[in-house]
């Protein structure tokens, strides 16, 4: 389905739309409270935004600088092409350990990569450990938010599957009681997790280090307790220098939920005495994008998802509206570069607003970039009925005669004829919706008549 | 203002505006003439493109596009009473290689009217009386890509260049909205395209103003006006819309 | 081709220009850096206390399994480092020496020379975490100056206890790691 079609039908329910746009408000908010307590907040902006670009113009250097480090470090790094050849590398590990279940916290890159049905194809138990990811593996779905996986859910809703798979009491939503049964449920898949897989938030050239950010701390929670640690990342994850990560912690958390930082920011540098450590550098599509030099840019993100929470359209049509893997406006610029066909709605769910480009903590022109994707779109769809009437206009707009008799015939028509069978993109405009009241002349008409001079 | 003391204006009348909103561009004319401008209104000016360019057709609106480029690059300035077209014109418009000099001179000397009127005329504000509540509405081309004022997101000093132009007006009162600055949701062909959306972020739009008691929603750009006056009629909502040039030009002595 | 040729070389292959790698300019701090830092930690729902407001807290407290590195409070161990940090699953209260804080955002850095086990201040039901007043910072610009190029296997900051809002964005304190953080301020 397309996104117009989507978003439909997540307005249909409008109690809980609502509630979804004011939740994601409030996030919103909390961000804006938060970064109008750093006075240099745009300055960080900035910083982040140049070191990205530096970054990504020097990425292989920095990527062999990594692999070079992390090495030297004692961490194995590996490369994989491709969703296919990263889920392989685990695969493999996961044999040579002869593993059957594995704790994972949060990764989109691993839900990019589709690597829980590659593993329970496998036969091998995976467990997500964030409580937001665990309770949408519980329903067998997708995460709806990049940061809040679980967004789309009410507490009643996660009662529900919480009493039909953890056994709590039916009909008790109280959220600390959830949460609480979840840390016992999970504690437990902890406690017995030999290997432990995490995504990875930014890695460091110069030193050959990782870092993983969460709140709850079930990244840490998993790798300290399990024997080996398997961390994937994209390769637009890299920063230069250690000192870098000063300036984007300070953006990272306030971007995406208000906090001045996530509770648990942890560096990897080398495994603990007798255990092991794992870097998967995987590219699934990122060097085309940076071939791509109107979207190259999009690279530079940091997955806050605050333009997910800004976004008029994201919060009332809900993340599974566009069925990508990143949704909402950085989704809508990182998705077509992956499948222009099957994501060809996306960058035309947007009023190009702007407020993503505003709120982007390494500043992605991220409305400018769904203008360019339209412009792209349109050019493969070729000569479409819409490509027809667009080109019909450029040619009333060229030609102030034909724009003058257009004029008047349609301010002629919408007058006479019953709004049921005014032309097609009309019908759309007045479901709910009036047509302006029409003026007798146009200011053309009274020009004429009134300034004389010409 | 430049050299010429009394510089030459063109203005700038967006399609949708001469067909559906005469008086908001009457108003504009009448509002530059009062503070001693010389206007123009060439007569053969059609659209500026941005319909074709939003709906990812900006390379089929060069002839449209060159047509603009012909009819106002021969004034000082270009002037029109909304930002969403300035912008489109300054940012958008596909480049016109024959034309090259003149699309600059036009791109870097298309103002927004209150734009124009703070910073070319260096009018601080107009003085008048207008007794009553109103609601801003920054429509979102104008605030967040011609900068007309601050917004929300960033971290920058206020400012609000339409507002400023009203704040000496006697008996107008402001209302402080819940959402400062939401897009209403037009958005172009968005409107059409994903129409359950779009209403509905204007319906939140117009929501927040009228809970707060305003009796006009006053805004910069007509289409946004448009769109959330074709929903307040549907919906029976007490509330007006205007722009500000209509508000301006009737205050002003 | 193996992937890691193939990747580099479609870098490569762009010719990318070179952008400049700015350099982090100081930015000014809180005058007060043990108010900013305990405001900072307030938001994120931790406490700060005071040595003697922390052994009064343990004394009347019914934790079972205290474990202390930091020598300040070594008096209150009462079991062994095990060997595996699974045994470690009952731990009620963790003592740490924190390296130094960032006041902004009360993150404070610990690396393997404060830990004996990686996994302790994530697995205890408690956390206390004990830092020096002189070694309070303003941001993290100056943390990272302080870390410099220190070479442990790991690192953390942390800033707060563990918590979650991932059931209709309600903050639940506790999720998987410690359930407090208290902060001594020596």
């Amino acid at each position: 389905m397309s996104h117009p079609q989507n978003a439909t039908v997540f307005l249909k329910d409008k109690a809980r739309a609502k509630w979804h746009d004011d939740t994601l408000w409030i996030v919103r908010e909390k961000r804006d409270a938060t970064i109008h307590l750093i006075p240099e907040w745009e300055q960080l902006r900035e910083l982040a935004s140049q070191i990205k670009d530096h970054t990504l113009s020097k990425l292989d250097y920095y990527l062999e600088e990594l692999e070079k480090n992390a090495t030297a470090n004692g961490i194995k790094v590996h490369w994989a092409e491709n969703a296919e050849e990263h889920n392989q590398i685990i695969g493999k590990i996961l044999e040579e350990k002869k593993c059957k279940a594995i704790v994972k916290s949060k990764s989109i890159l691993t839900e990019e990569c589709h690597l829980n049905p590659f593993l329970e194809e496998r036969g091998i138990e995976v467990v997500d450990t964030d409580l937001g990811e665990r309770i949408i593996q519980f329903l067998k779905q997708p995460p709806s938010h990049i940061v809040m996986p679980a967004i789309h859910l009410k507490k009643s809703d996660i009662s529900d599957i919480f009493h039909e798979k953890l056994h709590t009491e039916k009909g008790n939503v109280d959220p600390v009681y959830l949460t609480h049964a979840a840390r016992q449920h999970l504690r437990e898949k902890f406690l017995q997790a030999k290997v432990a897989i995490t995504g990875v938030n930014f890695a460091i050239a110069e030193t050959g280090e990782f870092v993983v950010c969460t709140n709850e701390g079930n990244a840490d929670m998993g790798v300290h307790l399990a024997d080996t640690h398997i961390a994937c990342m994209g390769i637009e994850k890299l920063i230069p220098r250690r000192k870098d990560l000063g300036v984007f912690l300070r953006l990272l958390a306030r971007s995406a939920t208000g906090q001045s930082i996530t509770n648990y920011n942890s560096h990897f540098r080398s495994p603990s005495p007798g255990k092991e450590l794992h870097l998967i550098l995987v590219n699934n599509g990122r060097t085309k994008q940076l071939a791509r030099e109107k979207f190259r840019n999009s690279l530079k993100c940091i997955r806050c998802g605050a333009c997910m929470n800004t976004c008029p359209i994201y919060r009332r049509s809900g993340g599974f509206s566009y069925g990508s893997t990143v949704p909402g406006p950085i989704g809508s610029i990182l998705s077509p570069g992956i499948d222009l066909k099957k994501y060809s709605t996306l960058p035309f769910a947007s009023t190009l607003c702007g407020s993503c480009t505003d709120v982007c903590p390494v500043k992605i022109n991220i409305h400018e970039q769904l203008y360019e994707w339209r412009q792209e779109i349109t050019k493969a769809q070729g000569s479409s009925l819409k490509g027809l009437s667009m080109k019909l206009a450029n040619g009333i707009f060229t030609s102030p005669l034909a724009y003058k008799i257009s004029g008047k015939m349609m301010r002629a028509s919408l007058k006479t004829l019953p709004n049921s069978v005014i032309y097609n993109p009309l019908n759309a405009w007045g479901k709910g919706r009036n047509l302006p009241e029409l003026p007798t002349e146009s200011f053309k008409d009274w020009y004429k008549k009134n300034r004389n001079e010409q | 203002m430049k050299n010429n003391p009394r510089p030459h204006i063109g203005l700038f009348i967006p399609c949708y505006i001469d067909q559906f909103y005469p008086n908001v561009a009457i108003a504009t004319l009448e509002l530059l003439e009062k503070l001693g401008c010389k206007v123009t209104y060439p007569l053969g000016q059609t659209c500026c493109g941005q319909p074709m360019s939003n709906a990812g057709f900006e390379s089929d609106s060069e002839g449209t596009t060159s047509k603009f480029i012909s009819d106002f690059a021969h004034f000082d300035y270009i002037v029109a009473p909304s930002g969403s077209c300035v912008l489109h014109v300054k940012k958008h418009s596909p480049k016109v290689e024959k034309l090259k000099k003149n699309q600059e001179h036009v791109q870097s000397n298309i103002y927004e009217l209150s734009e124009f009127i703070t910073d070319v005329l260096k009018i601080d504000s107009i003085k008048g009386s207008f007794p009553h509540k109103i609601g801003f509405h920054a429509s979102c081309h104008g605030l967040r890509g011609l900068r007309l004022a601050s917004d929300s997101e960033l971290n920058e000093p206020k400012f609000n260049k339409t507002l400023q132009l009203m704040k000496d007006l006697e008996g107008m009162e402001i209302v402080e909205l819940t959402r400062k600055d939401e897009c209403c949701g037009f958005g172009g062909t968005f409107a059409v395209t994903e129409e359950a959306i779009s209403v509905q972020m204007g319906k939140d739009r117009i929501a927040d103003h009228v809970d707060k008691g305003v009796e006009i929603i006053v805004g910069g750009d007509m289409s946004c006006i448009m769109h959330m006056q074709g929903i307040a009629t549907r919906d029976k909502d007490n509330v007006q819309l205007m722009h500000f040039a209509e508000i301006l030009n009737r205050v002003i002595s | 081709m193996s992937s890691k040729a193939s990747i580099l070389a479609a870098i490569k292959g762009l010719n990318m220009k070179e952008k400049p790698l700015p350099e982090i300019p100081v930015f000014d701090v809180a005058p007060n850096l043990v108010e900013a830092y305990t405001l900072a930690l307030n938001s994120n729902k931790g406490t700060v206390l005071t040595k003697k407001e922390l052994e009064v807290l343990i004394t009347e407290s019914s934790f079972q399994k205290i474990y202390s590195s930091s020598p300040t409070f070594n008096q209150f161990t009462n079991c062994e480092l095990p060997q595996h940090p699974s045994d470690f699953a009952d731990l009620d209260l963790a003592i740490i020496e924190g390296q130094f804080a960032s006041a902004e955002n009360a993150a404070i850095w610990l690396d393997d020379s404060n830990l004996d086990l990686r996994a302790i201040p994530f697995i205890t039901a408690h956390l206390v975490i004990v830092i020096k007043k002189e070694n309070i910072v303003g941001n993290m610009h100056e943390a990272y100056e302080r870390i410099g190029s220190t070479n442990s296997g790991f690192g953390v900051f942390i800033a707060g206890p563990s918590k979650t809002a991932d059931i209709e964005q309600s903050l639940v304190i506790g999720a998987h790691g410690a359930m407090s953080l208290k902060v001594v301020i020596l």
